[in-house]
């Protein structure tokens, strides 16, 4: 049991650190800072273009849509990195359990993602001096949380495909793009074409967004709370396919000896 | 000639190494009609079909520049990686000739990215193709991409000494899409903005692919998009000479 907390926890930030490798300024804020911060004023100019939507549909759309890119990249990195570094080998070769050893490994990474949202609503809600209601923050932050998690789990069924897929930034970017369009971000899933909407609702964000819309509305927890629980079902949902593949991969990987090729 | 030659084969080897790649080739052409899906759905809800086609004209011409932004940053970083940067450095031939032809090559595999949002803008979304000067359309969004190229250049010569260049690269691309007018006009972004746009080639050569396909004249635009594409490429020759003399005094080619 300590061994397993020790490689949940410890192993998980490690890992983190050495693969994720974004710890320089130099990365961290053009990334995860300016870069959102920019796709959200873009969006933002779009939207004033095409008369659809006001500031804070925009603002809260795609701060929480954000959250997705660390933890989309950075599960792919879990495992693309670690063939780039040619350790994917050694780590699975090791005895430790794989439910720790990969669910510690996004633990930071929701975090990465809560903070990168939490940073593009804030900056975002001063610049474009939107005002939403005290009350609401708190419950706003909250559904950040969950909105994070559930985005990991997606990230974590996108890191067991990369033991089969060897471009893990092509595959993120792509599920990324995939998440903007589907989700609500910058259309209501209500005015999406109708083949789309059973797509969006099986994805996360787009109960978090909604809720996150719905909060900064008015609305009580009470009125969003069946979207939070479906947004973290969702989450939780992607995380077990995500851990079954891994196995699944795993398993393959060794018995045709294909750890390398991907 | 031989300088012809040089850019010419070194532009057709890097676009034949590039679009067998699936980052530089594949998602070039699928990432941006995520943006431009997105886009399209948004003005389809104006419910006005012209702002569509013009949204349809600025969300295709958005693909090339993804395709130049962040791999023109990581164009020196990839040759150092390879290996392949000293060699280009010694090379009796001026570095510039060998660099510049890269980021053509990037804004060239644009193209298909423009070509197919088009596309996928008329048979996903019902928008019509229809130009008022399509000959001129081309030639404009032709200098478009070869300017775009030219940034290119000029970001990947800067960036040789950035180890994390990629994250630069990425860092512009919103930017550049909302400044230089790919979808929204100047006119509705804050005034400080105008001198910005005005510097960077692309915001000439969106305007006169616009002149081209919604009537007007776009050969003014087309000449200062040549003009201030010229100019990056100057600045980025002299910086590229003075980097690589830096970098030979210093033996620090293959530290950064």
């Amino acid at each position: 049991m300590r061994t397993s907390l020790r490689i949940f926890f410890i192993g998980g930030m490690t890992s983190y650190r050495a693969l994720f490798h974004w710890l320089t300024p130099w990365i961290l804020i053009p990334t995860f800072v300016l870069s959102p911060l920019f796709q959200l004023v873009f969006f933002v100019f779009v939207g004033r273009d095409a008369g659809y939507a006001d500031d804070t549909f925009y603002l809260i759309g795609n701060a929480v849509q954000l959250a997705s890119i660390p933890c989309l990249f950075a599960m792919g990195n879990t495992i693309g990195n670690e063939r780039y570094f040619q350790t994917l080998g050694l780590l699975l070769a090791s005895p430790a359990r794989r439910l720790p050893l990969f669910l510690g490994r996004s633990l930071p990474v929701i975090v990465n993602g809560f903070l990168v949202s939490l940073v593009v609503l804030v900056t975002g809600a001063l610049l474009l001096r939107v005002s939403m209601a005290a009350a609401a923050w708190p419950e706003i932050v909250g559904v950040l949380v969950v909105t994070s998690f559930s985005c990991t789990g997606l990230g974590l069924a996108a890191a067991a495909l990369a033991l089969r897929v060897r471009e893990t930034a092509v595959l993120s970017n792509i599920i990324a793009g995939l998440l903007i369009v589907f989700c609500g971000v910058n259309v209501a899933v209500s005015a999406l074409p109708a083949w789309m909407q059973p797509i969006s609702n099986a994805l996360p964000l787009t109960h978090g967004i909604e809720a996150a819309r719905d909060l900064a509305a008015g609305s009580s927890w009470g009125q969003v709370s069946g979207l939070v629980v479906a947004e973290a079902a969702i989450g939780l949902a992607w995380a077990a396919l995500g851990i079954g593949l891994l196995f699944y991969f795993e398993v393959e990987s060794r018995r045709q000896a294909t750890l390398e090729l991907a | 000639m031989r300088t012809l030659r040089l850019v010419g084969v070194g532009w057709w080897m890097q676009l034949k190494n590039r679009s067998r790649s699936a980052f530089d080739g594949l998602l070039s052409i699928l990432y941006p009609l995520f943006f431009a899906a997105t886009i399209f759905l948004v003005y389809q809800q104006n419910g006005d079909p012209s702002v569509l086609v013009s949204a349809a004209v600025g969300a295709s011409l958005m693909g090339i520049w993804s395709a130049v932004s962040t791999t023109a940053s990581t164009t020196l970083q990839g040759e150092r990686r390879q290996g392949t940067l000293e060699l280009l450095v010694a090379a009796p031939t001026p570095f510039s000739l060998v660099i510049l032809p890269a980021t053509v090559s990037m804004a060239t595999i644009g193209l298909w990215s423009f070509v197919v949002t088009l596309l996928f803008g008329r048979f996903a979304f019902g928008i019509p193709i229809s130009f008022d000067q399509p000959v001129v359309f081309v030639i404009a969004a032709l200098v478009l991409a070869f300017s775009l190229g030219l940034v290119g250049f000029l970001q990947a010569v800067t960036s040789v000494r950035y180890r994390a260049a990629w994250a630069l690269g990425s860092l512009f691309e919103f930017p550049v899409w909302l400044v230089c007018g790919f979808l929204v006009p100047l006119s509705s972004l804050p005034s400080w903005v105008a001198p910005i746009a005005y510097a960077l080639p692309p915001t000439w050569g969106v305007s006169a692919v616009r002149a081209a396909a919604f009537g007007g004249s776009p050969w003014r635009d087309i000449a200062l998009c040549l003009l201030t594409g010229a100019v990056y490429a100057l600045v980025g020759v002299l910086i590229a000479r003075r980097l690589v003399d830096s970098a030979r005094g210093n033996a620090t080619l293959a530290l950064t």
